[in-house]
């Protein structure tokens, strides 16, 4: 600690204190240990502040009336319910009959939808994958791999899948079911209002299988 | 035999150009490090395996558990544009030259028009104050402010890279996005409301702002594993 000169006068007997002669040397480790501290800090910082985001597009008001459009096959849909509690997550193949149409639970876990999803897009994700492959073997370049890619997500006989959301739906579950839509490569996707019927029988579903809020 | 003699001292290394290297790394970061704006509200985005990076000019509207929305957008010159063109719109309030100059350097917000001038002259505990009690930017269809400040914000910038010089390649790449910040446990009708709102303004397409997902089965390490 530092010390305070004069006062008390108690010293030796020498008026004035002689500095020592020689080369003066500090010792550095302190500073240099404080740079690179400072240096991961500001490293770390800078790398991990960087948010990632994921691009949805929504489509434009339709005009429901409009014919000309191709209509998208029935036996290529697969509807995802999500209702209000977190693990109320469902789906059906093909077209809603509110009689018949069984919906199947499932979760976003690795064995859940995402299972489903790869089964049922095989072909494309198939294909997506020997163009990625092509691409890391530099076959193909990028912009090639991304006009392929686009050709192969968005064929005809491409699965699709409609997400469909109640008012007390949370958004954490939409964007988990994106997500898996986004690992199996299904491109052909929308988010819509449930209907009436199908949030009766999502409903019903969960109290007969007894889901409660987790 | 005479044996050869290792001189016996302390092996010394010369450090002095790591540690110059050091603090010119230090210096470096330290200047282009930005300071993060302090932000009004608390939302913890769900996470994804999404890699894609959020653009760099973005107008960015973050939605809180309550689905109270918040408005902020990238760039100085594009805010003090956005202020002067909201003060055409809204003729009945009134911000001074130096309120306009502060508002170019603040960060998210939530405050009505009205309470503005209020809010950005308030310190910061009555920020946090006005914060807490608000009910973040008006979107009703009456009182859609929300939209008025998208739409501004699209114009300001707009303006802002014409003066740039930005050609209409550049605007491609790097024109305006628009993300949305939402909690994780927010309803996604709450949600839904603020992208009818852009969709109203006939925007599309949205970044997602997500957490990145642990583990490795991201959509783009599928390459390798099969």
């Amino acid at each position: 600690m530092a010390e305070i000169i004069g006062g008390g006068g108690g010293g030796g007997k020498h008026g004035k204190k002689k500095a020592k002669k020689g080369a003066a040397s500090i010792d550095m480790t302190p500073m240099v240990d404080m740079a690179f501290l400072l240096l991961t800090f500001f490293v770390l910082a800078a790398t991990l502040a960087k948010p990632k985001a994921m691009e949805i597009i929504y489509p434009k008001e339709v005009d429901e009336t409009d014919t000309t459009k191709t209509k998208l096959q029935d036996r290529l849909a697969t509807t995802l319910l999500l209702g209000v509690n977190e693990n109320e997550v469902f789906y059906y193949p093909g077209l809603f009959k509110p009689e018949e149409t069984v919906l199947i639970l499932t979760d976003f876990s690795k064995d859940g939808f995402r299972k489903v999803m790869l089964e049922r897009n095989a072909t494309v994700d198939s294909q997506v994958k020997q163009l990625k492959e092509k691409l890391f073997n530099k076959e193909i370049d990028e912009a090639t791999y991304q006009e392929a890619y686009k050709q192969v997500v968005n064929a005809d006989d491409a699965p699709f899948v409609i997400i469909k959301t109640v008012g007390g739906t949370k958004y954490k579950n939409v964007i988990n079911g994106m997500d898996e839509l986004n690992i199996c490569n299904v491109r052909k996707r929308a988010i819509q209002d449930m209907a009436e019927s199908e949030f009766i029988a999502l409903r019903q579903k969960s109290s007969e299988l007894g889901l409660k809020k987790k | 035999m005479p044996k050869i003699k290792v001189p016996k001292s302390a092996p010394s290394l010369d450090m002095t150009p790591m540690v110059d290297l050091a603090f010119l790394l230090v210096t470096f970061f330290m200047l282009t490090a930005k300071f993060r704006n302090m932000e009004p509200i608390t939302a913890d985005p769900p996470s994804s395996t999404s890699l894609t990076q959020l653009p760099e000019n973005v107008m960015l509207i973050t939605i809180d558990t309550a689905g109270r929305a918040y408005y902020d957008i990238a760039g100085r010159g594009v805010r003090q544009r956005l202020m002067e063109r909201m003060i055409l719109r809204y003729p009945g309030v009134k911000f001074t030259p130096d309120q306009i100059d502060e508002f170019s350097k603040m960060g998210t917000f939530g405050q009505p028009v009205e309470l503005m001038a209020q809010y950005i002259a308030a310190d910061a505990d009555m920020k946090t104050i006005m914060d807490n009690g608000g009910k973040g930017i008006p979107m009703d269809s009456l009182n859609n402010q929300l939209g008025d400040w998208i739409q501004e914000g699209y114009y300001a910038f707009m303006d802002d890279a014409t003066d740039k010089g930005m050609t209409k390649d550049q605007l491609k790449k790097e024109g305006l996005r628009y993300a949305i910040k939402a909690d994780g446990n927010t309803d996604y009708e709450k949600v839904k409301r603020v992208i009818d709102v852009f969709r109203d303004k006939e925007i599309y397409q949205f970044n997602m702002v997500t957490n990145l997902e642990g583990g490795n089965d991201n959509a783009d390490a599928n390459l390798t594993t099969k």
